[in-house]
């Protein structure tokens, strides 16, 4: 199993995130969530609805994590990557 | 009659745009700061046929787009002083992300020539670009470079100037974004052209885009009346439709664009088998194996550092030795003249306790180039991380922190590759607080004196890892009190592997260390010259002068001469102050002349305890001082010194770093006063515990 979603507050399974994601999960952005700075960084540096990314590892300490994205290693906190909609391949 | 043409060289960092500039420009190049920031402006010149080409390199960039943080004042240069054409270096096997500069960079309207550089690591990856396929399809000159080999550089050139001169003729059709958004910005460059004169013609798609993105630049500038009540109403319907930001819809559209150009233009020839890169990093970022590696490379960073810099020091040592031997023998009848002490004391004694650790500092910041080039730090900062974020830093802090065991000055000016201000400020604020190499003499003077033989190393692990424990406590107390607020995150490429090339790397190297040079070179020796005369006079007038002048008296004791000096006063006059962490007025004296710079200390305390010559293997210095002051004191001596305000130079790179001098004050202050506070107290708990426990 390479994700495990969490569920909302009225019990639902809540949409499947990139920070839900495992080392080895193939997924496609749906969304990028959030009006923030961030959430633009984030899209200008590839991370767009529809283009598939790939968990590429979780840092030793348990954050960061790395994903490939467009032919390159990208690295990004959970935080983050809870902001990220993804629907696996 | 030929003006220059002004080019501006822009692209991703990691993708070879350094190389290109350099292979263009040569030696020809000069580096500056943006007014006011502490953001680089390197321009370089070349001549080309009868014109001359003037090349801006901008700061390296992933878009245009002004986030908070220095960087953006480049892309507003671009804009407002806009060249006469772009090169965007293009990283060829990477080149999605790539190319979304380059479409940005059409969207200001200005004419866009891509060199397509770092071909031959596509190739070898099994990525072929055809170089003509992209420029028919973005419609713009694409000319294939190898810029670490200076390859193609004539043909960008030729290329970059003839778009120079078409431009207006030949320029791009503006990319497609889609259903809504281009309906949407039509609509508000029509009311900009309706409602605002300023904005040139080929500018205002552009200030349409930012506009309707919530540019914070942008919006200030043109976002008034009509125009801000259009922006507001179309972003509301853009929101409406996409269901995201027009900011993100634009970026996605963009990328849209690049997607569908790049698959009909690239050609991966073999199925990707695991790289170089991705093998490494399955070691070195290892879930379990990953902090092992990592902490034995450090580890083994400072023990060469050590291994090969302390018989370096040792040469150096005993050439200021014979030279400072050199100099006093041209006074031979006459050892207390001022100019002799001057030189010999002040200047060798002074200068040369610093130079020692030149060697040291070097292969240090060699060593972190080294690594640098070589892409394993961005690991490093993507492994430390998670810890630098729980002490209130970020995993970029840790470079930083790790040159400032050299000399916090370039320590403090590496910070520059953290974007987001109050990391950065938190991480500038706590690295004096990381043994720097001037206290050193310090503490190698002291152990000795004080402590038996097996004691002695532990007692410097000791030291250094008091200031490390320090600097991690009060970046977490800064982070709950003067600097709370975090909306800093970690997104960071990990690029690709490569062999560092020495040259690059001694190239840094000598950058950061001529800092810690020009430091000696001026402050030090003014330091030095100034504290020499502060202690050299005024002279006692006992009534012997005249006798002593003849020779027939011999010369008044250099220890009555410190008492009776300027400084020797000002110490006394301190001692009630530093009387509570167990200092006498000859440690403050010494103190004083630290003011300026650490170093100083040393030399100061030889002078006062008329040894001449002091460094650190003086045994006659550790004698006097075994003499006059027990261990606790030795040790309180030690740790004010980590502590305490850093030096002058510091203090100087603080306040240009953080734009304020409130900030340097602050972290001089704070430093001084926790100081004062850690040994006061180590100071009163000790004379009070020892005792006990030594009679037990």
């Amino acid at each position: 199993m390479e994700a495990i979603p969490g569920k909302n507050l009225r019990g639902q399974d809540a949409p499947l995130t990139l920070g839900d994601l495992r080392p080895g999960a193939r997924a496609r952005v749906t969304a990028v969530h959030g009006r923030s700075e961030v959430a633009q960084r984030i899209a200008e540096l590839g991370v767009t609805p529809g283009v598939v990314i790939e968990v590429e590892r979780i840092a030793p300490l348990g954050n960061p994590i790395q994903i490939r994205v467009r032919g390159y290693n990208l690295a990004l906190r959970l935080n983050e990557a809870r902001q990220i909609g993804v629907a696996l391949v | 009659m030929s003006h220059p043409v002004r080019i501006a060289l822009a692209g991703n960092p990691n993708s070879g745009k350094t190389s290109v500039f350099n292979a263009v420009t040569g030696a020809h190049q000069r580096v500056g700061n943006y007014p006011g920031v502490t953001v680089e402006r390197k321009v370089g010149w070349r001549r080309h046929g009868d014109i001359e080409l003037e090349l801006v390199d901008l700061p390296g960039a992933y878009s245009l787009s002004a986030y908070s943080g220095e960087e953006s004042i480049a892309r507003d240069d671009l804009v407002d002083n806009p060249p006469d054409v772009v090169v965007c270096v293009v990283d060829a096997s990477n080149l999605e992300r790539n190319l979304y500069l380059a479409v940005q960079l059409l969207e200001v309207g200005l004419p866009v020539v891509i060199a397509l550089n770092m071909v031959d690591v596509a190739r070898s990856r099994g990525i072929d670009v055809d170089a003509d396929a992209l420029a028919a399809r973005m419609s713009l000159p694409v000319v294939p470079t190898i810029g670490h080999r200076g390859r193609g550089v004539r043909e960008l050139i030729d290329a970059a100037v003839t778009a120079a001169n078409q431009h207006g003729a030949n320029d791009a059709p503006p990319i497609p974004y889609g259903r809504g958004l281009d309906d949407g910005v039509e609509k508000l460059m029509t009311v900009l052209t309706d409602h605002n004169g300023d904005i040139a013609p080929p500018r205002r798609r552009w200030v349409a885009l930012k506009l309707l993105e919530r540019d914070p630049v942008v919006t200030e500038r043109y976002a008034r009346g009509q125009i801000a009540a259009q922006a507001e109403r179309i972003i509301r319907t853009i929101e409406a439709i996409q269901s995201e930001t027009p900011a993100l819809a634009f970026a996605a559209a963009r990328y849209n664009f690049i997607s569908r150009v790049c698959s009909r233009v690239t050609q991966i020839t073999n199925v990707r088998r695991r790289t170089k890169t991705e093998r490494i990093d399955a070691l070195v970022t290892h879930r379990v194996l990953g902090l092992p590696i990592f902490l034995a490379l450090m580890f083994g960073v400072f023990q060469l550092t050590f291994a090969l810099g302390d018989p370096m020091m040792n040469w150096i040592d005993a050439a200021f030795a014979w030279l400072g031997n050199g100099i006093s023998s041209w006074w031979p009848h006459d050892p207390s003249s001022p100019l002799r002490s001057l030189l010999v004391d002040g200047i060798i004694g002074g200068a040369g306790s610093v130079l020692i650790f030149l060697p040291d500092i070097l292969l240090l910041f060699l060593a972190i180039s080294l690594l640098e080039g070589s892409g394993y730090m961005a690991r490093a900062a993507f492994i430390m991380d998670r810890l630098m974020q729980r002490i209130g830093l970020h995993g970029k802090s840790f470079i930083p922190m790790l040159i400032g065991f050299g000399c916090s000055v370039p320590a403090i000016m590496a910070t520059r590759t953290l974007d987001n201000r109050r990391d950065r400020l938190a991480t500038m604020l706590v690295i004096p607080l990381i043994s720097c190499s001037a206290r050193l003499p310090i503490y190698l003077l002291i152990i000795p004196a004080f402590f038996p033989h097996a004691w002695q190393a532990p007692m410097l692990w000791f030291i250094y890892i008091i200031g490390i424990a320090l600097a991690i406590v009060s970046a977490r107390l800064l982070s709950v009190t003067v600097l709370r607020t975090t909306t800093s995150t970690f997104l960071m490429e990990l690029p690709p592997y490569k062999m560092p090339t020495l040259r690059h790397a001694l190239i840094e190297m000598w950058g950061r260390g001529s800092v810690f040079l020009r430091k000696v070179g001026t402050l030090i020796l003014g330091a030095t010259i100034v504290m020499w005369a502060l202690t050299s006079f005024p002279r006692p007038d006992d009534g012997r002068g005249a006798l002593r002048a003849a020779g027939a008296v011999r010369p008044a004791s250099s220890a009555r001469q410190i008492e009776y000096s300027a400084a020797g006063r000002v110490g006394r006059a301190m001692e009630p102050v530093i009387r509570p962490m167990g200092f006498d007025w000859k440690i403050g004296t010494a103190l004083i002349g630290a003011i300026a710079a650490k170093e100083v200390f040393v030399a100061q305390l030889g002078v006062i305890y008329s040894i001449d010559g002091a460094d650190d293997s003086s045994e006659g210095l550790r004698a006097h001082l075994r003499h006059d002051y027990g261990p606790l004191v030795a040790f309180c001596i030690m740790l004010f010194a980590l502590i305490s305000s850093p030096c002058m130079s510091t203090v100087a790179v603080m306040r240009r770093e953080s734009n304020s001098w409130r900030w340097a004050m602050f972290q001089y202050g704070g430093l001084t006063f926790i100081a004062y506070l850690i040994t006061m107290i180590v100071f009163q708990v000790g004379t009070r515990l020892i005792p006990l426990i030594a009679g037990v």
